[in-house]
């Protein structure tokens, strides 16, 4: 089913990168390690980023409505992110760079590693995730707007492109606000965005036909050591139980004292 | 209702015991890599978990409805059914040449599994339609092959098996529909056909039935039976569909479970004769039928395995959930029922024989991929010759196994299990008919002792036998505590298996009634000691990742997600030991010295 809002096809020439996160899967149950030094990854279930899901589907979806005229993916991380960029090719991705590292990447080198992959592939639009699940740091597609000094529409709920520009709808506080930034732009999706698809049979097979080249930070001249140190990792502190109040006169007395929220 | 595919335990078996690396390796199954079997096991458990399953409930309730000769499916069916085809489900395990994915069997048991888990009353239209492929890609024509496949493939025709009359069952010598040749080389059908799944519904655009008759000079019997195509819609020349064919279905049945699955009865030739096309030669019908019949009795052993994980799941989340009742052992406030000695016993039996089955089951499934393609002729058919020895043990014992645990299900939910609205009784009644349509678990173990065993001399099974104690031997030699009582209990089982297997061997020519009267506790013994030799090689692989003696501190929380699914396995597997292969020496006796008393009285004593 293609959209109302896909069916204008007048810019012809938009390339669109699509990076895409390894995280685990939102199913999983998270552990953190005894030692406190970060959550227990091995041999856990991995999945995409969902929010970077909805990025895949957005940009599969201009390209089928004649908008966009390629769609590259592109990964940061370990060797075995190579299956998350396979799921996006399935997806509808044409092609995948994978920028290989098995260093601890944050959203600073991230964004300068995207930089250096935008200057190589010129994409007239990035769209990635507002977060990922893992670190939900919030912070990827506003950094590469900086670094790139284009224009940047965060947490979309819906995206036009037309006439060399980006009209898209965001989630604010208030409720909606509409942006219309020029292109070369930096999208990030929210959860409302759309609803992706599922892979089918014959796009998963086929996607492992599709290229997927992979890079080095050295190549791409990036430094990616970590700014950030994590001094600790723990688990959230356990919900107390309530207690039974025996009239409004107590609930009030508790609200003032103990909780002081009046 | 909810449902996760086990990826985990389905992706451990397909490596480390059905071996889908040397599956991958063989002519024809290159498509089949770790990386894109591993994709596509994701991407069915989304659509399996996302799409069918929150449909399984509103199908038990509402039911597929007729009305004058038409069947309405449920609300959802025929829109998930849509994306099934768009999503190229269908083609899984079929030809390139008509547009399938040509992946090997072994990777379509994972993924039936997974429909089956979710839906079984949805996943038997593909299901159905797999056979009536399978039957045409082996003995059609070229002609019926261009003509029908294609769509068929694609999912957008589906396809039934037509073979049971009312006064022909289990004994299809008793059939009487009838074809009469045309001169323009197609036939007129006629008949009435019963228990014929999804022969009629809304959800494609041609239905394709596959109908056993007689034509005019058939000799009487079994050996007068032909095979025909009788389409729904005539296929125009364009290959769209054409004029309404004289094939309506009168009826559906009133059922105790799978609701949502169309069970009808359908009349040929009330209005002058049904076009049909001969499949094959005249009179081979019943040989061609036998041929879809194993790999649909296979197909319905998975439905039995696809029940149990279901019902586990559900009855897993219920333990976890409830709470009532102090600890038995003291405990200050009520605890979760998962903690009560007897509920987890539950679980566990209902644990360690789903992971028993799909281990056998997907073992099953690799060598029917050997048997296909594998280079080698004498390794083709050993590998044969073990399918047809495991394929009653999977569609009996899988699914008798499932029926006990999916009323297990219902009994870890206590009064709940009982009250339809918790879903877990909806297994029950669904599970109910895998042990009885494709041939009764007693047709399974005639089979089993007659064809598989004694015909050969029980060939085949001394060469399971001999692979089964060279995996005792190995686990024997272990300084691990579990693998050394998982391999005492497996060594009974083993000779327990060996006992009967002489008996039947010996004793099947001179008192077959006896032998006939233990059929089924030997199957029942052959899929309990079978499994629990899966179990025996899962535990060893199991043991070489976690290291000998290394369960204890595998166990604690803090260690990694592997580490507890390999230490679970080992810990299951040995439960699997002390409580379901413990039953194997007394089923021996059963068999060997039981005989007699079946036969004992006289029919008037009864």
């Amino acid at each position: 089913m293609v959209h109302e809002r896909y069916e204008r096809a007048e810019e012809t020439n938009v390339k669109i990168l699509v990076p895409v996160k390894r995280v685990i899967d939102y199913n999983v149950k998270v552990r953190v390690k005894a030692d406190q030094s970060g959550v227990e990854l091995a041999s856990v279930k991995m999945a995409m980023n969902p929010f970077d899901e909805i990025a895949v589907e957005e940009a599969v979806r201009l390209k089928e409505a004649g908008v966009a005229t390629e769609v590259v993916a592109v990964s940061c991380g370990a060797t075995q992110s190579q299956e998350q960029l396979r799921t996006a090719l399935a997806l509808g991705a044409d092609r995948a760079i994978l920028v290989e590292s098995d260093a601890e990447l944050q959203s600073l080198a991230v964004a300068k590693l995207l930089k250096a992959v935008c200057e190589k592939e010129q994409p007239q639009l990035v769209i990635l995730g507002k977060q990922a699940i893992d670190d939900d740091a919030n912070q990827t597609g506003q950094m590469l707007a900086a670094l790139m000094g284009w224009p940047q529409a965060t947490f979309a709920s819906k995206v036009v492109v037309a006439d060399g520009k980006a009209t898209v709808t965001r989630e604010i506080d208030g409720g909606l606000e509409t942006l219309a930034i020029k292109l070369p732009a930096i999208v990030t999706t929210d959860l409302r965005l759309n609803e992706p698809r599922y892979a089918t049979l014959p796009n998963i097979m086929k996607a492992k036909k599709k290229p997927l080249d992979t890079l080095k930070p050295a190549e791409l001249g990036v430094d990616v050591a970590p700014r950030l140190t994590t001094l600790k990792v723990v688990e959230p502190a356990k919900r107390q139980a309530g207690v039974k109040v025996a009239d409004v006169a107590e609930l009030v007395a508790k609200l003032k004292n103990e909780a002081k929220v009046i | 209702m909810n449902y996760t595919a086990p990826l985990q335990d389905m992706q451990f078996v397909l490596d480390e015991l059905a071996g889908l690396d040397e599956v991958a390796q063989l002519p024809g199954c290159e498509e089949a890599t770790a990386d894109v079997v591993g994709a596509i096991l994701d991407e069915a458990g989304k659509f399996a978990g996302g799409v069918l399953a929150p449909l399984n409930r509103t199908g038990d309730r509402t039911g597929a409805i007729w009305f004058d000769r038409t069947v309405t499916m449920p609300p959802g069916f025929g829109d998930a059914y849509r994306q099934f085809v768009d999503n190229g489900w269908a083609g899984l395990g079929h030809d390139p040449e008509f547009g399938g994915q040509g992946l090997p069997r072994v990777v379509s048991a994972a993924v039936r599994e997974m429909w089956k888990s979710a839906n079984h009353a949805f996943a038997l239209c593909p299901m159905l339609t797999d056979g009536a492929i399978e039957a045409l890609e082996l003995c059609g024509s070229d002609e019926l092959k261009q003509q029908y496949l294609p769509k068929m493939v694609s999912g957008e025709w589906t396809g039934t098996m037509n073979i049971t009359e009312p006064q022909a069952g289990s004994d299809l010598a008793a059939i009487r529909s009838r074809a009469e040749p045309q001169a323009d080389g197609s036939f007129r059908v006629f008949g009435q056909k019963i228990f014929i799944t999804y022969g009629e519904h809304d959800m494609a655009e041609n239905v394709i039935h596959l109908v056993l008759a007689r034509l005019p000079d058939a000799p009487p019997g079994v050996k007068g039976i032909s095979l025909f195509v009788v389409p729904k819609f005539l296929v125009n020349a364009d290959g769209s569909p054409g004029a309404r064919n004289d094939a309506y279905c009168v009826s559906i049945e009133h059922k105790l479970g799978i609701h949502a699955s169309p069970t009808c009865v359908m009349s040929f030739g009330d209005h002058g004769g049904a076009t049909g096309f001969l499949v094959g030669k005249p009179n081979e019908g019943l040989k061609y039928m036998f041929i879809m019949m194993n790999a649909a009795r296979y197909a319905v052993g998975l439905e039995g395995l696809g029940h149990a994980e279901a019902a586990y799941q559900h009855a897993l989340a219920y333990a976890r959930e409830r709470v009532q009742g102090r600890a038995i052992e003291g405990s200050d406030a009520s605890v979760a029922i998962i903690r009560h000695p007897d509920v987890r016993r539950m679980l566990m039996l209902m644990k360690s024989q789903t992971e028993a089955m799909r281990a056998l089951a997907y073992v099953t499934a690799a060598a029917q991929d050997k048997a296909l393609h594998h280079p080698d002729a004498d390794e083709r058919q050993r590998q044969a010759a073990f399918v047809d020895l495991m394929t009653p043990v999977v569609k009996g014992w899988l699914t008798e196994t499932a029926n006990r645990i999916a009323y297990l299900g219902v009994q870890v939910h206590g009064g709940m299990g009982f009250i339809e609205e918790t879903g877990a009784a909806q297994f029950m009644r669904d599970a109910r008919i895998t042990t009885i349509y494709e041939g009764t678990t007693g047709i399974q173990a005639n089979d089993l002792i007659g064809r598989k065993i004694a015909r050969e001399g029980g060939a085949t099974l001394q060469a399971v036998i001999a692979q089964m104690r060279a995996t005792q031997a190995q686990l024997a030699a272990s300084a691990d505590a579990d693998a050394v009582a998982i391999a005492a209990a497996l060594a009974a089982g083993i000779d327990a298996v060996g006992q009967c297997g002489d008996y039947i061997v010996a004793q099947y020519g001179t008192d077959v009634r006896a032998v006939a009267a233990g059929a089924v506790p030997f199957l029942q013994l052959m899929g309990i000691v079978a499994g629990g030799w899966q179990m025996a090689r899962a535990a060893q692989v199991a043991l070489g990742k976690v290291g000998a003696g290394g369960t204890a501190a595998a166990g604690s929380a803090a260690t990694s997600e592997t580490a507890g699914f390999y230490a679970a396995k080992l810990r299951t597997a040995r439960f699997y030991a002390e409580h379901v292969l413990v039953e194997a020496p007394g089923l021996a006796r059963e068999i060997v010295a039981g005989g007699a008393s079946v036969l004992a009285l006289h029919d008037d004593q009864f």
